[in-house]
């Protein structure tokens, strides 16, 4: 908590984006977490990945269920819309959002409680329907908000910070989320905004299902020495699949890596992501390799982070169901009712 | 606004560079000198060759005795990284004090400024009459160096109203003769003679009283005060708080000679004093010797004099038609005071333009406001008389012109002479010292301009018994500037009866104290005031001006004096930032309102500046540079520059590693 008020004061030369608008215009409410807490980390992070695609908060609806992560929609993107829903259901908020509206960009934020054990069920017919949502999930392996019980994506050796041992294996939802058919599949760490920004910045430009999986340290409950959700655990451990870059439209990339090294992928409003040295083993544009790769990672004792899968070729949930161009929720009674002369000549086809 | 090692004094520009602590002994704090332009695009162009070469004066100060250290070792560590900041060097934290830093007494400003937000008025009083003697003076009459170096103007803000708030502490403070430091009553035997009864003088006379040593103060006036009595008219300075602060410091026990004018040092010499201090201040006001001058002496008269005689009521009238010559303060308080005496038509007529005026900003406002007119770029070519009477006076109109080496020069436009009608003309176009009674072969040696030669850091003439201070030492100052080297001569003249080398200076002392009180709780106020400074109130004209003793600023009262000390951004309580402590959660750089945490890799100071999330582009503020940081080899990089020292970093730190602590940084005293 912080009972401080956040001044309204901002340094004079701070940056402005295209929209005239400095970092500070995407702020929400000051955060109630913990002191510490990493998922006030990605907030910045969300901020500062808006900040810089020029995105106009009104446009951008954030979605979240029930947790400690569920809360910090609050304190990011004061003037987008949001709907903070049942314990597990945002994916279904989502989804009747999205089709109302499939204008507005939708970021899910959801915690490792909210996703892989309650909600798990509106988490998987997300993924496998295409929803085009942003889906993060704010991974502490614990549940904070009830003192400190594992959750279902807590590492089988990583103890409790009272000594209790762990007594089920994870679910790895990176793994979970590319077998089910999601488009964009990262993983990363809290701690680490060079990588997280051009990541979140990516899945924003994806068309499709894009999940993010982001490991952030809870303070009050999994930051001791026996938890692999740690900051320095995270930190020693973490082997990064490349270093990823977004170049944005229109903008070259300046940095040479060795062919081979090096692959751009272009997204679907013409940015690109640009992943640097890559190691030979593997392709992020192939669902075995992808996963070969985090199940070695996973024997090794690593943490793979970094853009795990992305497929720019498949089709989105309003694709795939045909859905005409102009959101549902413009639709007037003119578009939607062909008049009594249309009318007859369908029935006549019919009969 | 780019004022890199900018500041201003009168309206002035000038250039300052922060000189190492290890020259200071040999060049003081800093280095400054005036770019002679009122014009900040100028100052701005101009200041490089000027910083160029007082940076050389630096490095060649510091290689004589550096020649054996291993130079090359800092070197290399500068070109690639930037060393871990010594916040231990007490000149950290009080740079980061701004006000105090600029201050030339260097008062705790935030400090009294808590206080007076708690009603603590006596205390508040006290921290400054500790520090710069005469609070209720200087709370009415000072130079306010403190006020453009506030933090608030950096984020294009008006600075906190410090002097005003002063004020404040004389105003309402409770009866203090009871907190005055003791005044021992067995004698040490030394004994002092004062010359002038100025506030450097009052300063010197006060410390060593202390000390136990006897003070013989020699005046020539039957008045205490200098100048702060005969040039600063009552309607800015009341005599009853003149007569309060300086009472008070006479009624510690200080021999006072009234009506004793010194004719020559070297009598003074001869007789049995210890040492002598000369404290006369800058006393001869500059004359304007034109066609006339003599013919019309009866209805001109030099600025200083003339309000020496209003203060001492020889004066009580003036002609109905006035012209006052010059743009500085006392031609000002001129023009203000002939007002008062009952003149009708009264012009300010100066040389310059009008943006390039000595005076400060807010004399010439209140000047304004009284509705005088002030005539810029016209030179006085002669006194027009009729009939032996003066009657008017010419003037040529002129464009200031400045050279590729910002030397200013007035070219006349040719047009017509202007004349304007008077009956007197006040002449206010400067002041100098006169040391024409002190001996020239007494040991004294003169330098420049026919100046005394003091040492800088010890206010010691050639002649190991005199010391100098005030505006006797480098010319015209202003009070706060006596105050500060009063304090200093006293340290000198102390360790002069002691047989101490002068050169050891005592050490100023510091104190960072934690104000952390609980979770979430903190013993300063750290809400940040939105309010934009309130203006002091002031008397209506319909009665100040018909009266020369009616005060015209009304001062606070009690509620506006604690909005106006909740804008105080609290710069002392400082971000004291421990490694061993932080984890890296990023948490204090993501909610820092100002930007200007950041963790990030090491580099030179050029390219670490650059890199930051904001630029740290103004090189006066330092950067605060931890240690590398275990889990990422990072560093810790504070820009102090715009912090607001809200004290959300510790607020939001999971494990203590920023914590808000209060620095009191006090200046060296000798008791």
């Amino acid at each position: 908590m912080t009972y401080i008020v956040k001044p309204k004061n901002h340094h004079p030369d701070l940056e402005r984006n295209e929209l005239g608008l400095t970092r500070r215009d995407y702020e929400g409410s000051i955060s109630s977490l913990c002191a510490g807490c990493g998922h006030d980390s990605i907030s910045a992070a969300i901020l500062e990945a808006c900040f810089q695609l020029n995105i106009s908060a009104h446009r951008v609806a954030k979605l979240s269920g029930i947790g400690c992560s569920s809360k910090a929609p609050a304190y990011f993107l004061n003037q987008a819309h949001g709907f903070n829903s049942v314990h597990g259901r945002m994916p279904s908020i989502a989804t009747g959002a999205n089709l109302a509206n499939h204008e507005l960009m939708y970021l899910g934020i959801s915690g490792d409680g909210d996703t892989a054990s309650i909600g798990i069920g509106q988490f998987v017919h997300a993924a496998r329907r295409q929803l085009n949502v942003v889906y993060i999930v704010e991974n502490n392996g614990t549940y904070g908000l009830t003192k400190g019980q594992f959750s279902a994506t807590n590492d089988l050796e990583s103890k409790s910070k009272y000594g209790e041992d762990n007594l089920f294996p994870p679910i790895d939802l990176a793994a979970m989320a590319i077998q089910l058919g999601a488009s964009f599949v990262a993983r990363s760490f809290s701690g680490d905004k060079n990588q997280l920004i051009p990541l979140l910045k990516a899945s924003m430009k994806h068309k499709g299902f894009s999940f993010l999986d982001v490991i952030s340290p809870c303070v009050a409950f999994n930051n001791h020495s026996t938890s692999t959700k740690s900051y320095d655990y995270i930190r020693e451990h973490n082997e990064s699949v490349s270093e990823t870059d977004f170049v944005p439209l229109g903008k070259e990339i300046t940095a040479s890596y060795d062919e081979g090294e090096s692959v751009q992928v272009p997204l679907h409003d013409g940015s690109l992501i640009s992943l640097e040295k890559l190691s030979k083993d593997f392709d992020p544009s192939n669902k075995s390799s992808s996963l070969a790769k985090i199940n070695k990672a996973e024997e090794e004792g690593k943490v793979l982070t970094g853009l795990l899968y992305i497929n720019t070729e498949a089709k989105d949930l309003k694709e795939i169901l045909n859905v005409v161009d102009k959101p549902l929720n413009q639709l007037n009674e003119k578009d939607l009712c062909p008049g009594t002369k249309k009318l007859k000549e369908i029935n006549k086809d019919l009969s | 606004m780019d004022t890199r090692y900018l500041f201003k004094r009168h309206n002035t520009w000038w250039v300052k560079v922060a000189v190492p602590r290890t020259l200071r002994n040999q060049l003081g704090y800093d280095l400054r000198q005036s770019l002679k332009t009122h014009n900040l695009e100028e100052a701005q162009d101009l200041r490089w060759s000027v910083i160029d070469s007082l940076k050389e004066k630096i490095e060649l100060t510091n290689q004589a005795p550096l020649e054996d250290h291993k130079i090359e070792e800092t070197s290399t560590a500068v070109e690639t990284f930037m060393p871990i900041t010594d916040a231990n060097n007490p000149q950290y934290y009080h740079k980061i004090v701004d006000c105090q830093y600029a201050c030339p007494s260097h008062t705790p400003v935030p400090e009294y400024i808590r206080q007076i937000s708690q009603g603590n008025y006596t205390e508040a009083y006290m921290i400054n009459w500790e520090s710069n003697v005469f609070p209720g003076i200087l709370g009415r009459t000072c130079d306010r160096p403190c006020e453009p170096a506030c933090r608030r103007t950096r984020s294009h803000e008006k600075p906190v109203a410090i002097c005003r708030l002063k004020r404040v502490t004389y105003d309402y403070k409770e009866d203090i003769t009871h907190l005055l430091p003791e005044v021992p009553e067995e004698k040490t035997g030394k004994k002092l003679a004062l010359i002038g009864a100025g506030p450097a003088s009052l300063t010197v006379a006060r410390d060593l009283l202390v000390r136990g040593h006897e003070c013989v103060i020699l005046e020539k006036d039957h008045k205490a005060g200098g100048l702060m009595r005969t040039n600063i008219p009552a309607f800015r300075l009341p005599v009853e708080v003149l007569d309060d602060e300086v009472d008070q410091i006479i009624n510690m026990g200080i021999e006072m000679k009234f009506n004793s004018e010194i004719a020559s040092m070297k009598s003074l010499l001869e007789e049995d004093f210890d040492a002598i201090f000369v404290g006369t201040g800058a006393p001869r006001g500059k004359d304007l010797n034109v066609e006339g001058r003599q013919d019309a002496a009866k209805n001109i008269h030099i600025g200083i004099d003339w309000l020496t005689s209003i203060a001492f009521e020889h004066t009580d009238s003036v002609g109905k038609k006035v012209i006052v010559l010059g743009g500085g303060n006392t031609a000002m308080d001129c023009c203000r005071s002939s007002l008062r005496l009952g003149a009708e038509d009264v012009k300010v007529v100066v040389r310059s333009p009008f943006d390039q005026m000595k005076a400060s900003e807010w004399e010439i406002e209140e000047a304004m406001e009284e509705n005088i007119p002030i005539f810029e770029n016209h030179v006085p070519k002669k006194f027009l008389l009729n009939e032996g009477k003066l009657v008017g006076m010419e003037f040529e109109k002129v464009d200031a012109v400045f050279d590729d080496n910002g030397k200013r020069s007035l070219v006349p436009t040719g047009e017509d002479p202007v004349i304007f009608e008077c009956d007197d003309v006040l002449v206010a176009i400067g002041q100098d010292n006169a040391f024409d009674w002190i001996e020239r072969d007494i040991g004294i040696e003169f330098g420049e301009w026919d100046m005394p030669v003091i040492d800088k850091v010890t206010f010691q003439s050639t002649h190991p018994k005199i010391f100098f201070g005030g505006d006797a030492a480098w010319g015209p100052e202003n009070i706060i500037w006596a105050a500060a080297h009063g304090h200093q001569a006293a340290i000198s003249i102390d360790k002069f009866f002691n047989d101490l080398d002068l050169y050891e200076r005592p050490e100023p002392t510091a104190n960072l104290v934690t104000q952390k009180m609980g979770v979430h709780e903190w013993s300063y106020d750290n809400d940040i005031s939105q309010a934009k400074r309130f203006p002091v109130p002031h008397a209506d004209q319909s009665i100040s001006l018909k009266n020369l003793k009616v005060e015209v600023e009304l001062g606070f009262d009690e509620k506006m004096a604690f909005e106006e000390a909740q804008r105080c951004l609290n710069c002392d309580v400082q971000t004291v930032f421990t490694e061993d402590l932080c984890i890296e959660c990023d948490a204090c750089e993501d909610i820092c309102p100002v930007d200007c945490i950041n963790f990030i890799d090491n580099s030179n100071e050029e390219d670490l500046r650059n890199n930051l999330r904001v630029p740290a582009l103004n090189l006066d503020q330092d950067l605060l540079v931890s240690d590398k940081l275990i889990q990422t080899q990072r560093v810790m990089v504070k820009d102090e520059d715009i912090c607001l020292h809200c004290g959300l970093c510790a607020e939001r730190c999971p494990t203590g590693a920023w914590d808000m602590q209060t620095y009191l940084y006090e200046e060296a005293k000798i008791y």
